[in-house]
């Protein structure tokens, strides 16, 4: 199904064709029946779809985290399809900030070094990797709560931290999963305004969520059901059509 | 360059993960280092029994002496045909002079000089006081050239003294402590076998030969007086210095021909003298000594891996505790080598710490052990420091890898979606 819609930047992601088979005991599930999807720079795509659409299953394929049974997947020109574990983690390390529903900050370090991590496996020099985890913080407004550890944070406030964490090795995209899950009404408006802010500064933002109302705050909405793309619109059009 | 560094990174991670994990698991942590403490305090503990019975072998040999052949008619070594022995003719003390002479005119010899012993057993007796079984020696004033032994007191007896047999001894230190325990022994008699001796010096401690035979209960008087009161004997034998220990052998060569010209052996007969030496003894020790050393760390060995098997336990539960936390380091760039080296730190830190407490506890232990019991052959060293940490290092990539290659391995997806 092609979009009409006009890309502002380069190609980042390009699925063609990709089927993901999964072996539950004795009987395979297809999670995903053949997928064609591109997102270009400083998108900001939403992906939905009920439970059971496969949904998941392109979160983790998106994000590198696996790889396809058949079919292309390039991201940013490299075939990914066929890479190993590490290189994988190399592309995950680099190219995708992720952010997750649960936040998963790790509990006994502080905003900061929660932060840094990706630094530390990029092999970021101590004090480089300091300056650039401050200023991730400071531009999700959290200069004050940098010595906080997670359990002394607000949830918005985990959040943030995750979310400066996504940003801090400057990824192609964000991979937001079900990032306002876990969080009331009011926190989630604040946490999708900083996803706009974002995309306002030219990130490609990829949100992963079954809620309308998060999906809207997109430019263009996917949807699964069954393994299969069923929809893929400017948020513009999906919703004027329904209005 | 760049990986160096991304290692380097990972590596300082990793030990402050480990540092976190044992802080905030501190009763666990304790626990399962008591594993590693207990393992290391008794392979190190074993370890310090077994260089004390080193050390005290090697004192033992020492006062045989290294550098010093023993021409006799038996052999140190246990022999199955001993008939063949039996019959050997005696050595006789007087073999000393010849052997000397001929040393004197050899022009490469590689040996020093020779010096007869005669052996008995007698008493030793001091107005109320007696010493029974003494080990008696008759010898030269050229003792002191074969001997380690320093005197405590006195002095040792002149050429004139010993040509002319006078009665006069010198005797052992637990003698003169069992015959004289208040005062001094020098120039007091004492009758040695119904012998009168005039006691002439005293000599220094030396300790037991392996805990069997007492250098320190034997009197030495001249081979003359001993010969005229008491005969000649099986034992009687020569002792002869050579000039450098580390070519015994070919010293031993050179012993053995001249020894065939006194015997007056043509050259189809056998040999029918032993040459001793404190490598017969050595040859026959050290396999018991190396057996005692491997059963020793073998059992303790076991302990120490009853540590191990703690630690690996654990680290598969801390695995299984984070596996979320993996996931999260995973899709956050985390590769296999770096959640491997992360778990195999933390097993390593923790059996280090445990060995490091261990190593202590055994130190004090020992000095303990010294203090309370002298003759206990304990001997802490620095090598067993380095062995102890190199073992609990060993014992923490042991019983972390299986643990840490399984935490490598989980798949990301799998790992994110656990609670």
């Amino acid at each position: 199904m092609e979009r009409a819609i006009r890309p502002k930047g380069k190609l980042v992601i390009q699925i063609e064709g990709v089927t993901k088979e999964y072996k539950m005991g004795d009987e395979i599930v297809k999670a995903l029946r053949g997928v064609s999807l591109s997102i270009y720079r400083n998108e900001y795509v939403a992906i939905m779809g009920p439970s059971g659409s496969g949904k998941s299953t392109m979160m983790n394929l998106l994000g590198c985290l696996d790889t396809p049974t058949a079919g292309k997947y390039e991201f940013n020109g490299k075939n990914v399809a066929a890479m190993e574990d590490d290189e994988l983690a190399a592309i995950r390390n680099k190219e995708i900030g992720f952010v997750f529903q649960t936040f998963n900050l790790l509990p006994r370090s502080d905003a900061l070094a929660n932060v840094e991590l990706p630094l530390v496996y990029a092999g970021v020099s101590g004090e480089e990797r300091r300056n650039r985890a401050l200023a991730a913080l400071e531009s999700v407004g959290l200069s004050s709560r940098v010595h906080h550890k997670p359990n002394e944070l607000s949830g918005g406030q985990r959040q943030r931290v995750a979310i400066a964490r996504a940003l801090v090795n400057n990824p192609s995209i964000i991979l937001a999963d079900e990032p306002t899950g876990n969080l009331d009404t009011k926190t989630s408006v604040d946490i999708m305004n900083v996803f706009e802010d974002l995309y306002e500064k030219g990130n490609t933002i990829i949100v992963v969520t079954h809620e309308e109302d998060i999906a809207r705050h997109a430019r263009r909405i996917v949807r699964l059901r069954d393994g299969l793309i069923e929809s893929d619109k400017l948020v513009s059009e999906e919703y004027l059509m329904k209005a | 360059m760049k990986e160096i560094k991304i290692l380097f990174y990972e590596f300082n991670e990793s030990f402050k993960i480990a540092f976190d994990q044992i802080r905030a698991n501190k009763l666990r942590s304790i626990l399962t280092a008591l594993g590693v403490i207990i393992g290391i305090l008794a392979v190190t503990l074993m370890g310090t029994a077994i260089n004390g019975i080193d050390k005290g072998f090697d004192n033992s040999l020492s006062m045989i002496g290294y550098d010093v052949l023993y021409v006799q008619k038996w052999p140190w070594a246990n022999v199955d045909d001993w008939w063949n022995y039996r019959n050997r003719r005696r050595i006789k003390t007087d073999y000393a002079e010849q052997l000397n002479k001929m040393i004197e005119a050899a022009p490469n010899t590689e040996l020093i000089a020779a010096v007869p012993q005669g052996v008995n057993i007698k008493s030793v007796k001091y107005e109320d006081n007696q010493v029974k079984g003494v080990f008696l020696m008759g010898t030269t004033d050229e003792y002191p050239i074969i001997s380690t032994v320093d005197l405590k007191e006195g002095r040792f007896f002149s050429t004139i003294e010993s040509r002319t047999g006078r009665p006069v001894c010198v005797i052992g230190y637990d003698i003169a402590d069992a015959l004289f325990p208040n005062g001094s022994a020098v120039d007091k008699v004492v009758q040695i076998g119904g012998v009168q001796c005039r006691v002439i010096g005293v000599l220094a401690k030396q300790g037991k030969f392996l805990g069997l035979f007492s250098f320190d209960s034997q009197t030495i008087i001249p081979l003359e007086l001993l010969q005229k009161h008491f005969g000649e004997t099986n034992n009687d034998r020569v002792v002869v210095k050579i000039k450098d220990k580390t070519r015994t052998l070919e010293a031993k060569d050179e012993l053995t021909g001249l020894m065939r010209r006194v015997r007056g052996l043509l050259p189809d007969q056998k040999d029918d003298f032993s040459i001793n030496e404190q490598q017969a003894f050595k040859s026959t020790l050290d396999p018991i000594k190396s057996g005692i050393a491997l059963a020793g760390l073998f059992i303790t060995g076991l302990s120490l891996f009853v540590g191990a098997i703690g630690i690996m336990n654990i680290t598969f539960v801390s695995v299984k505790e984070r596996t979320k936390e993996i996931g999260t380091r995973k899709a956050l760039g985390a590769r296999r080598r770096t959640i491997l080296m992360q778990f195999l730190i933390e097993a390593v830190s923790i059996c280090l710490v445990g060995g490091i407490v261990g190593l202590l506890l055994a130190w004090g232990m020992s000095v303990a052990i010294g203090a309370a019991a002298s003759s206990f052959p304990v001997s802490f060293s620095f090598d067993l420091v380095i062995v102890g940490m190199a073992a609990s290092i060993l014992t923490g990539i042991f019983s972390g890898f299986a643990p840490a290659f399984s935490a490598s391995k989980l798949d990301p997806v799998v790992a994110l979606r656990y609670e």
